[in-house]
């Protein structure tokens, strides 16, 4: 056991002073070695080699040309009256407008049988399909054994994932996190002078960057220009919890959520200590009123720092925008924008809740090959004359859906664990319902 | 997550399925896939519940009646096959199979066949007629809480009497298909597939 120990101790000791030197210094000061950058290059012309050898052996190159377009079935886009309209034009009379036909039916049936085909919203729960492999056995779909080149690739990759990146990941992650508690209780003993603010921002970014080394993410910042101001609330899009660092690593945000027990309380309380976040106990997030009211005051305290919401409400995965709650866009102050668009090429962000614990999520993020994303800060929008916080929410979800080339649909979140809404069926009939009795219905 | 999907359909599975329907292999694959993830406990089989979480059909009027065509009488879950058959109607009709032997018989997503499918919706207790009541139940689940019972009435009433030939207050069928014979029904009863 003695001679055991006498080896692996000098190899740790040499592990973790390369460690802090070449990573975690640098990446606290937000210097960069350049060691990410090479990594990535030579990731991305494997990846390239990968792609034309599947292409090259699977003689069906149009299938792979097709899937680009990932859609199985093509859709109309006319309303309910313009295909009704139609169906009746074949009528064997010419009977009054607006009246019922047998043919009428077809309409909902053909509606019906292409949402079993493919739907908007299912297919927004689970993660993205990729148009070639990237050489990870989880992305693998429907992609055969091609040559033994290739399986030598993924061999190797599996290799250098689990037994280097992984525990690299790992130990960096740790040490951040740690860091993160140790700093800020130590920071909060400090009086409230002026220095106090300056240096809770200094701990957070540096233990957010060393999160973000953890998980080698590598996040492209557009339009620093716009990044957030204090006194302001900003919004974006959600996929997973990593979108907190992402946006961690470039500014400092109050944060706003339900208190957890366990680790995530101990972060929670201790980010508590140097500077003002917003945490709801389970049963105040209940009542609306008293949660806008907590942020309202924090968005007009101009000292403190920007609140950081996700209205969706939950994980959706980085292909669309869903419905904005309204609840944010009541609070009054200005909304600053952000569109968060994950490569899925590298690494798969999204968070399947349903699938996947908080644990082995974390576990899968750090054995993808990286994590690449752009990050589009927004020009501030503010709630115009006229316009009610459900139209502002769905203007700004709009702008974000754009920048960020992410499909904007009205449809809730929460259709993820919850049943729509009678409400929409009973929109479907009345327009119908308008078709059978023309303009005169009962109201 | 689709990675184990395609390894669970067999090479004959798919052959056998593809005589039946006339998919062709790819759009069976992706289909498959679809299927799987539709199928929330994962023991290759479809409830209406399975169907029920998919939130374009849940407000679709007619959801539940579309839903039933997938079940045959009587049972709750439907396998793959049977989902495929069921699709199967709503394959586009194409110009070469018109004059193909094939050897089942008739082809699911022929014109015949896709009016039967309409039928069968309103027909619930397969009697081979869609009698007032049947219709009623249809007109009620389209329109909702918007038209009184006595106008609904009046409705079903003027349809059947437009459609009726023989004079037994039901419409059968041929009644039916005599009915919708200038409806374009190839085309309204098919899905355009990409691929």
């Amino acid at each position: 056991m003695e001679g055991f120990w006498a080896v692996i101790f000098p190899v740790l000791r040499v592990w973790f002073t390369s460690l802090v030197v070449l990573i975690m210094l640098p990446a606290m000061f937000g210097i960069s070695l350049g060691i990410t950058e090479t990594y990535m290059k030579i990731l991305i012309k494997s990846l390239e080699w990968a792609t034309h050898r599947i292409q090259r052996a699977s003689r069906a190159e149009e299938i792979l040309k097709h899937s680009a377009s990932n859609g199985l079935i093509q859709r109309d886009d006319s309303s309910l009256e313009q295909e009704i309209e139609e169906l009746r034009r074949s009528r064997p009379k010419s009977a009054e407008r607006g009246d019922f036909t047998l043919s009428d039916v077809l309409y909902f049936t053909r509606k019906g049988i292409e949402s079993i085909v493919e739907d908007d919203v299912t297919q927004r729960f689970t993660s993205e399909e990729l148009v070639s492999w990237n050489l990870l056995t989880r992305t693998n779909n429907n992609f055969q054994y091609i040559s033994l080149r290739l399986t030598v690739l993924w061999g190797v990759g599996v290799v250098v994932r689990y037994c280097i990146l992984l525990p690299l990941r790992i130990t960096l992650t740790a040490i951040g996190l740690s860091w993160l508690v140790i700093g800020t209780t130590m920071v909060g003993f400090l009086p409230n002078f002026r220095v106090k603010g300056w240096l809770s921002d200094l701990v957070h970014l540096m233990c957010y960057r060393i999160c973000a080394r953890g998980l080698s993410a590598t996040i492209h910042y557009h339009n620093k220009q716009n990044r957030p101001k204090r006194g302001g609330i900003c919004v974006a899009n959600h996929t997973s919890p990593i979108d907190v660092v992402i946006l961690a690593n470039d500014g400092c945000y109050a944060m706003v959520g339900q208190v957890h027990g366990g680790l995530m309380g101990v972060l929670q309380r201790a980010m508590e200590r140097s500077c003002p976040h917003i945490w709801f106990e389970r049963a105040e997030m209940r009542d609306r009123h008293l949660v806008t009211q907590r942020l309202r005051d924090h968005a007009n305290d101009k000292t403190k720092l920007p609140i950081l919401i996700f209205p969706e409400g939950t994980c959706i995965n980085n292909t669309s925008v869903m419905m904005f709650k309204k609840g944010s866009f009541e609070i009054g102050g200005t909304i600053y924008p952000v569109a968060i668009k994950y490569d899925p090429q590298f690494g798969d962000a999204f968070w399947n809740s349903s699938k996947y614990s908080m644990v082995s999520y974390l576990l899968r993020m750090m054995t993808s090959w990286a994590i690449v994303c752009n990050v589009w800060y927004l020009p501030p929008m503010a709630q115009k004359e006229g316009e009610d916080a459900v139209q502002f929410a769905n203007r700004v979800k709009s702008t974000i859906a754009q920048q960020g080339g992410l499909v904007d649909l009205a449809w809730d979140g929460g259709l993820k664990r919850a049943k729509v809404k009678d409400s929409l069926k009973e929109q479907q009939q009345k327009k119908y319902s308008h078709m059978v009795v023309g303009d005169d219905s009962s109201d | 997550m689709g990675s184990r999907a395609s390894s669970l359909l067999r090479e004959e599975d798919i052959e056998e399925i593809k005589r039946e329907t006339g998919f062709s292999h790819s759009q069976i694959t992706r289909l498959y896939s679809r299927f799987h993830s539709l199928d929330k406990g994962e023991n290759g089989a479809l409830s209406r519940e399975d169907f029920q979480r998919i939130p374009e059909l849940a407000i679709n009027p007619l959801g539940d009646r579309i839903i039933n065509a997938f079940f045959p009488e009587g049972e709750d879950q439907v396998n793959f096959r049977g989902f495929m058959r069921t699709l199967a109607h709503f394959r586009p009709v194409e110009d070469n199979e018109k004059n193909k032997n094939l050897t089942s018989g008739e082809p699911l997503n022929s014109r015949a066949n896709k009016l039967l499918f309409a039928f069968r919706l309103y027909d619930l207790d397969r009697d081979d007629k869609i009698s007032r009541d049947e219709l009623l139940q249809v007109l009620r689940m389209m329109v909702g809480v918007n038209i009184s019972d006595e106008q609904l009435g009046s409705i079903a009433d003027r349809t059947i009497q437009e459609a009726d030939t023989n004079g037994d207050m039901c419409i059968s069928f041929s009644e039916f298909t005599k009915v919708l014979e200038k409806v374009d029904v190839e085309q309204k009863m098919s899905i355009r597939f990409l691929h």
